[in-house]
């Protein structure tokens, strides 16, 4: 031992302070558009008057910008901090690094040009069209190259338990971004997903609870398990409980994404699969809180003085509360309740607010002041973004369970006649108004609280100097390791490329279990035969439903529960959908529910509700679309649209694609006359023509059935 | 061939029972690996976050 001489190297600070710069600012710019977007739904005026920041547009772009970009950039900033340290080298490749960190900006601000032009896929938290899903591709492997290549130039022979949440995270991110990605492209923008309807939604909501999974909880779980203990100064309170807690989560968590179909037209099978697993998953979530709460035992009175660990321990503690509370929203009888109502957003905002923000904010105090070389620049002001923050979370969050539980008891109320009591669904979101205006409120505390963290960070930077690279040395390591009678684990830990393989392996077991037989078993989707593919025109208007998001607020899948078929009318079956790319089930419903929305109103009736949705439903909170009917379609895309749908086996008729425009335009005329009769004047070749020609085909195939 | 055998999965009762047979025996052994763990070992990992502060020769 004593003859080994030690290498010196240099860890690069540089892409730490520009991946946590990127942190800050979209971070600020995510919530900011959160706060537009929950400022609309109780003042729709707020949408600016225009397409392109109105709810259904800015909803995708918020949970996209505060996904990938903020907890994105974070992640990266963690990683490219902890790793090298924990390995004893540098990150393998500067330049890939440099190509990571711009391709994913440049990623992100393609995201927030594309996503309010209405340039989307819909399908939810994958909503990049497939273009930039590529480039994501890219930069992903970028990123996990260069951990990979940093773990085999390793000084430190085993790696961290940290480590194996950031290989699993790679890994599992690339598998689903791939399988939910696949479409098949009719332009540049636009394109069809390879699944279509009940399929589409398992792939789908797979991926979304997933990308959950590895997005937002292990990559976070890594950076919890190096810099809690860092900020506490006391190691890991159990290494053992780690393995067991890593081995566990990432082998269940793959296998419980149906629970966010539960009583829809996913066949029973699945939607049971998906309850047992996430009933699982309270155990190794919760040894992962556990583990991390424990970690600061002896420490607490730390807890009281260091905004750090204060901000780690709300973070950890929001974890518990999350992770408890998403295994029992998978229990049927809870899931009916808080499905589509304000309760997954509650759900939603104390994983993403308490756990990744209030982590991230723990982290990014912890790092700032270490890469400048000096103390933060003021503990008050960090103190009094800990208690906006926390005040702003539970601003938010409590008004929405409030709401949801309102909203859902009085959906379901039956009056004596045995007719439903508030027959009207707008009824009930009038009455979350109040709860709305709480939530926005919650939203700004939150926000106000970040923008004094970024002026800290920069007092503090502007006060020390900055760190662009940091010393260290170790000895290399050898090659003639003596592994003779070594324990299978750590064997484990000091073989990347195997321990990838073999995480892997437990993540995809879950993953085909679930998706290959809905993917091959035919008869998990009985056929209609009255299901027929939508005409040209309602095509071009389902498109315009995707583009303005309104999937945001509208469902098209009624649950087979009296108080949904009472007022919506007969449940979604799912041979109902087979033609449906994407699927637009959706998952909350601040409007009613779609799917049998079609010939139940006069055209007219549609477009006066477009244009002013308050001149149809007085106290509507939609906002108005007066320019779609202004908007023109000139429908040369029509042909390729045609044809990319036949390629995916839509059965149009052979040379369909040549004709299509005739039948459109045929369809189109018959509306424009319809609305001619109820005194509208409009142009057939307008959007709302279009929207209106889907809208009333809308669950109209099996009532076609029924009449026969 | 395994298409038949997706057909009978249609069984379903069975089909959580596997799910839950698989885990509780993956849970078990990663158990049962992670109690044989050596102590010296155990302490070299919890210790890796805290070795940018010094140096690491004794540990190797």
């Amino acid at each position: 031992m004593n003859d080994t001489t030690l290498e010196r190297f240099q860890y690069d600070n540089k892409i730490v302070k520009y991946f946590g710069a990127a942190t800050m600012i979209w971070g600020l710019v995510g919530m900011l558009v959160g706060l537009l977007a929950a400022t609309q739904l109780f003042l729709p005026e707020a949408n600016l008057g225009n397409p392109y920041t109105t709810f259904g547009r800015i909803r995708p772009l918020h949970t996209n910008a505060v996904i990938f970009a903020f907890v994105g950039n974070a992640i990266f900033a963690g990683v490219y901090y902890s790793m090298p340290r924990l390995l004893k080298a540098p990150m393998w490749n500067k330049t890939l690094s440099w190509f990571h960190f711009w391709g994913w900006q440049l990623i992100i601000l393609a995201a927030a040009i594309t996503l309010p032009l209405g340039l989307t896929t819909s399908k939810e938290y994958a909503e990049l069209e497939w273009p930039i899903d590529i480039a994501i591709a890219l930069v992903w492997v970028a990123f996990g190259a260069n951990m990979i290549g940093t773990l085999i130039k390793r000084r430190e022979r085993h790696m961290y338990v940290a480590i194996w949440f950031y290989l699993a995270s790679f890994i599992t991110v690339a598998v689903l971004h791939i399988f939910n990605s696949l479409a098949l492209p009719v332009s540049f923008f636009k394109s069809y997903s390879a699944y279509a309807g009940v399929q589409d939604a398992l792939v789908q909501w797979w991926y979304g609870h997933n990308a959950v999974a590895f997005f937002l909880t292990t990559p976070f779980l890594g950076l919890m398990y190096y810099f809690l203990p860092k900020a506490a100064n006391r190691p890991v309170y159990s290494y053992k409980l780690s393995i067991v807690h890593f081995w566990s989560l990432i082998f269940i968590y793959m296998w419980a994404g149906p629970h966010h179909l539960l009583y829809t037209a996913l066949p029973e099978w699945a939607q049971v699969l998906g309850t047992v697993f996430s009933i699982m998953l309270i155990a190794p979530s919760w040894g992962g809180m556990v583990n991390g709460l424990l970690t600061l035992r002896g420490a607490w009175d730390k807890v009281r003085t260091e905004p750090v660990l204060k901000f780690m321990v709300v973070a950890v503690t929001a974890y518990g509360m999350a992770t408890f509370e998403g295994p029992m929203l998978s229990l049927k009888n809870v899931n009916a309740i808080a499905h589509y109502t304000d309760w997954i957003v509650a759900h939603v905002h104390i994983g993403g607010l308490g756990w990744n923000g209030f982590l991230t904010f723990g982290m990014l105090y912890w790092m700032w002041p270490r890469l400048w070389k000096t103390n933060l620049y003021s503990t008050k002001l960090a103190n009094t973004h800990f208690w906006m923050g926390t005040l702003g979370i539970i601003f938010y969050a409590l008004p929405m369970y409030v709401a949801a539980l309102t909203q859902f008891l009085m959906l379901r109320e039956f009056d004596d006649s045995g007719r439903l009591a508030y027959g009207n669904f707008l009824q009930t979101v009038v009455e979350l108004v109040p709860m709305y205006m709480l939530r926005a409120f919650g939203g700004l505390l939150y926000l106000s609280g970040a923008i004094l963290m970024v002026y800290n960070m920069v007092k503090t930077a502007k006060q020390g100097v900055f760190q662009a690279t940091e010393e260290d040395q170790a000895p290399a390591l050898k090659s003639n390791y003596e592994s003779k009678g070594e324990f299978w684990h750590r064997a484990w830990e000091r073989k990347p490329v195997f321990f990838t393989i073999l995480a892997t392996i437990a993540i995809l077991i879950g993953g085909v279990v679930e998706i290959v037989p809905t993917i091959l078993v035919k008869s998990n989707v009985p056929t209609i035969s009255s299901v027929k593919p939508y005409t040209p025109l309602e095509l071009e208007g389902r498109d315009l439903y995707i583009k303005n998001g309104c999937v945001g607020c509208h469902s098209q899948m009624i649950r087979p529960f009296r108080f949904e078929t009472e007022r919506y009318g007969e449940y979604s079956k799912a041979g109902e959908f087979v033609y449906d790319r994407p699927f637009l089930w959706g998952s909350k419903r601040t409007g009613p529910d779609l799917h049998r929305i079609g010939s139940k109103y006069p055209d007219s009736w549609h477009y006066y509700h477009m244009i002013d949705p308050t001149s149809m439903s007085p106290g509507s909170l939609m906002p108005p679309y007066p320019w779609m009917a202004e908007n023109e379609m000139d429908y040369t895309d029509l042909p390729a649209k045609i044809r990319t749908l036949q390629k995916l086996g839509v059965p149009y008729p052979e040379g369909f694609d040549q004709i299509a425009l005739e039948d459109l335009e045929s369809q189109a005329n018959k509306i424009t006359q319809n609305l001619k009769e109820a005194g509208v004047e409009v142009m057939p070749n307008t959007e709302i023509v279009a929207l209106i020609a889907y809208l009333q085909r809308l669950g109209t195939d099996i009532k076609v059935n029924s009449a026969k | 061939m395994y298409k038949e055998v997706l057909r009978s999965i249609e069984n379903i009762e069975i089909y959580p029972i596997i799910s839950l047979l698989i885990f509780v025996l993956f849970f078990v052994g990663v158990f049962f690996w992670t109690i044989k763990m050596p102590k010296d070992h155990i302490d070299h990992m919890k210790s890796l976050p805290f070795e940018d502060e010094k140096l690491t020769e004794d540990q190797l």
